[in-house]
């Protein structure tokens, strides 16, 4: 309580000192950039950056963008944020889970900047957001997709921890690949990492090694799509297109473009309307894309992906419709009924399997 | 001709001159580093060395530096005993996960009783998981004569995977949405490691830190177990001659060393670091090592030589977001900063001779 007094002081006395808050006018809006991996993962990490590149494109000389890379979640983080706060960021932006306290910490220190983080649930103050999109959405696309090219009808997939977002994109692809291949079967490696080319890697061969042929990940490097390359096998990029890494390999990918959501709220603090408030947008907003579809899919299974791309675009089909029941048989949702974002056995904190899953999710 | 020759004692004013002409070397090469990076060589090694001490955000850095010290210098010292008997504990991530996972577990059992008791109970708790994890290793070299290095290393695996599991499960915030992690000691006064003087990042695991240094430095020039250690080390059969007990040794250096590094953990995660999380531990008992070994196993070289790698880190990110260096340049710069100081010890036990050699 002591110490936020005393930075908060610290922090005015500086604000005084350099002639006054951004409010009245230091030139630029400085947006500041937190990634947990580092920006050449080809993944995760590598399309925030871009979005950032985008954000200083689009306003060019009104805005300054800065970042940091690999930073710990925990302690480091929260001197990472701190650390841009008091070298004069209006709006930070921190791109992982973890930063999620240590984010909400330097919040309650430096009440006029803006946090933006994504993929958590706590907004403590009134200058902190929270923002996600609805990867989902792109899952079900893609376990479509898998349901009707696999052979062996094994589908390998490498999670990452076990958390909602990567339960629910591990249900949601699992619940459309099923739908059109009732004897697939889902392989699941969980590897306790973000980012580690070498564990994921090793992850990829594992399941190989099991005879999957479609292989799906929830990490961020492209080492899984360069072992499906090598294997031969086909594989779905993440977070970013991977086709560099896998020109026969890759179906398609799912793309996160934050770049739309990175301008608009710099917009808001420029405007002074930004406002505190938590956006979870999917395909509709553009927030979740695809890279293009390999000539490998079959003309009727690709109308078939691209019209559920349109239907979850328009609002008309909802991935997580009933009737579908929990891994213990115990019904989740009802014929017809569409799963709530929040509450229990919402989405948000989506932590159990779906039936026909037959791991467990490990704890 | 030039020409290393061995000296007959190590040299006390070289083993004190390397770490200063390491700094130096490693300024000079990174500086050319950030110069072929397109970077100002000057300013980049300012931003490192000098703006967290004495430069404008200074009164928020120095504090850091504590924070970030603390932790390694714990670690280090608890290490370094075992080093210098020829005992080596390479898992002191291992002891330090266990040492947070037990401390915040008593912790977040007592939730939310607000005594003045609940932090030390999870002060001894993290100490005593710190031990005990290192007496795995300690009572299986004993017994059956196996390898503690391998031993304690891979219980750092299973220390990791007991903490995801933590997270996903026991520990997990009830209140959390099912989202992983533990509750934020943060909205638990009776059990937060608050800085003790605020705004100076002086937290208990700080004070434990210096009082570990100052134990060690007794310990060693003045107790017969020092000597002990200082003796098997250097003559193990010696050692044995004159009396020393090599499985109490064992046990000790490896028990001590498991307590240190529990105790970091425990300071670190009721403080710093604030909850359990999945990924709570971010490499301080390897970095440690690095420590120990740089500050020459001696516990005021380890002080300096913690504070000096937590100022090579908070500069090191500084000059990342302010100048936009990137983080694997300044790995490479931490890296250079390791690889002088080995390269310069050779001066601290060779003599450089110009000139023929002599024939014998």
């Amino acid at each position: 309580m002591k110490r936020r007094t005393l930075l908060a002081a610290s922090a005015a006395a500086l604000a005084l000192a350099t002639g006054g808050a951004f409010a009245d006018g230091h030139a630029k809006t400085k947006v500041g950039f937190i990634y947990v991996g580092s920006i050449g993962d080809g993944g995760w990490n590598y399309e925030h950056n871009e979005a950032r590149k985008k954000v200083q494109e689009h306003f060019g000389d009104k805005v300054e963008t800065f970042f940091q890379e690999r930073v710990p979640e925990g302690a480091d983080a929260e001197r990472a944020i701190t650390q841009m706060a008091l070298q004069g960021a209006d709006l930070i932006f921190t791109t992982s889970f973890g930063y999620m306290d240590p984010t909400n910490a330097v919040a309650a220190k430096f009440p006029d900047v803006k946090f933006e983080h994504a993929t958590g649930y706590k907004r403590e103050h009134p200058n902190v957001s929270t923002y996600s999109a609805r990867f989902y959405e792109g899952r079900a696309v893609i376990g479509h997709i898998a349901g009707k090219m696999t052979k062996t009808n094994k589908i390998g997939y490498i999670a990452s921890f076990p958390i909602p977002e990567v339960i629910r994109g591990i249900n949601s692809a699992y619940l459309h690949a099923k739908k059109v291949n009732p004897d697939v079967e889902f392989n699941i490696v969980w590897v306790f990492t973000w980012e580690d080319a070498a564990k994921e890697a090793d992850a990829a061969k594992a399941l190989i090694d099991q005879g999957v042929d479609v292989l799906m990940q929830h990490t961020d490097t492209t080492a899984p799509m360069l072992k499906a390359e090598e294997a031969g096998i086909m594989a779905f990029g993440q977070a970013s297109d991977m086709i560099s890494a896998g020109p026969t390999a890759q179906l398609t990918s799912i793309i996160d473009d934050w770049a739309p959501y990175y301008i608009a709220r710099t917009q808001a603090v420029i405007d002074g309307t930004w406002e505190s408030k938590d956006t979870w947008d999917g395909i509709e907003p553009g927030m979740v894309a695809f890279a293009d579809m390999s000539d490998r899919i079959p003309e009727d299974v690709r109308a078939e992906a691209t019209q559920m791309i349109e239907d979850i675009k328009t609002g008309a089909y909802k991935p997580f419709t009933g009737p579908i029941n929990k891994q213990d048989g115990s019904v989740w949702l009802k014929e017809g009924e569409t799963a709530a974002d929040f509450g229990d056995d919402g989405l948000a904190g989506m932590s159990f399997y779906v039936e026909g899953l037959t791991a467990e999710i490990p704890n | 001709m030039i020409a290393l020759e061995k000296r007959p004692e190590p040299s006390k004013l070289w083993s004190w001159a390397t770490p200063i002409l390491a700094v130096i070397a490693t300024m000079i090469a990174g500086g050319l580093m950030f110069a072929a990076l397109g970077k100002d060589p000057v300013e980049s090694i300012r931003t490192i060395f000098w703006d967290p001490i004495f430069g404008e955000f200074a009164f928020y850095y120095r504090g850091q530096l504590l924070i970030k010290a603390g932790p390694l210098i714990l670690i280090a010292i608890g290490l370094s005993l075992g080093f210098r008997a020829g005992i080596w504990n390479i898992g002191a991530e291992g002891q330090y996960i266990i040492g947070a996972i037990c401390g915040a577990a008593v912790g977040l059992a007592f939730y939310p009783w607000d005594s003045f008791i609940v932090f030390p109970l999870m002060i001894l708790a993290g100490a005593l998981g710190g031990f005990l994890w290192a007496m795995i290793p300690g009572i299986l070299r004993v017994k059956f004569n196996t390898n503690e290095i391998l031993v304690s290393l891979l219980l750092v695996y299973v220390a990791e995977f007991i903490l995801a599991s933590m997270a996903l499960g026991a520990l997990k915030n009830p209140d959390g949405a099912g989202f992983p992690g533990s509750r934020n000691f943060r909205s638990y006064p009776a059990a937060y490691n608050e800085e003790i003087i605020t705004g100076t990042g002086m937290h208990w695991g700080v004070v434990a830190a210096f009082i570990a240094v100052i134990f060690a430095y007794v310990l060693l020039a003045r107790h017969l177990m020092g000597f002990q250690i200082k003796l098997a080390g250097q003559a193990p059969r010696a050692a044995r001659f004159g009396g020393v007990n090599p499985s109490r040794l064992i046990l000790f250096c490896l028990g001590i060393s498991g307590a240190l590094a529990g105790l970091a953990g425990l300071f670190e995660v009721s403080g710093p670091a604030g909850q359990i999380s999945i990924d709570f531990n971010v490499g301080y008992g390897f970095t440690a090592i690095i420590v120990a070994f740089l500050g020459r196993l001696h516990p005021i070289g380890i002080l300096l030589a913690g504070l000096l790698l937590a100022l090579t880190y908070i500069g090191g990110e500084a000059a990342q977001s302010s100048l936009g260096l990137p983080a694997a340049a300044i790995q490479a710069f931490q890296g250079m900063l390791l690889f002088f100081l080995l390269a310069v010890d050779v001066l601290t036990n060779f003599r450089i001779r110009f000139g023929k050699r002599e024939v014998a």
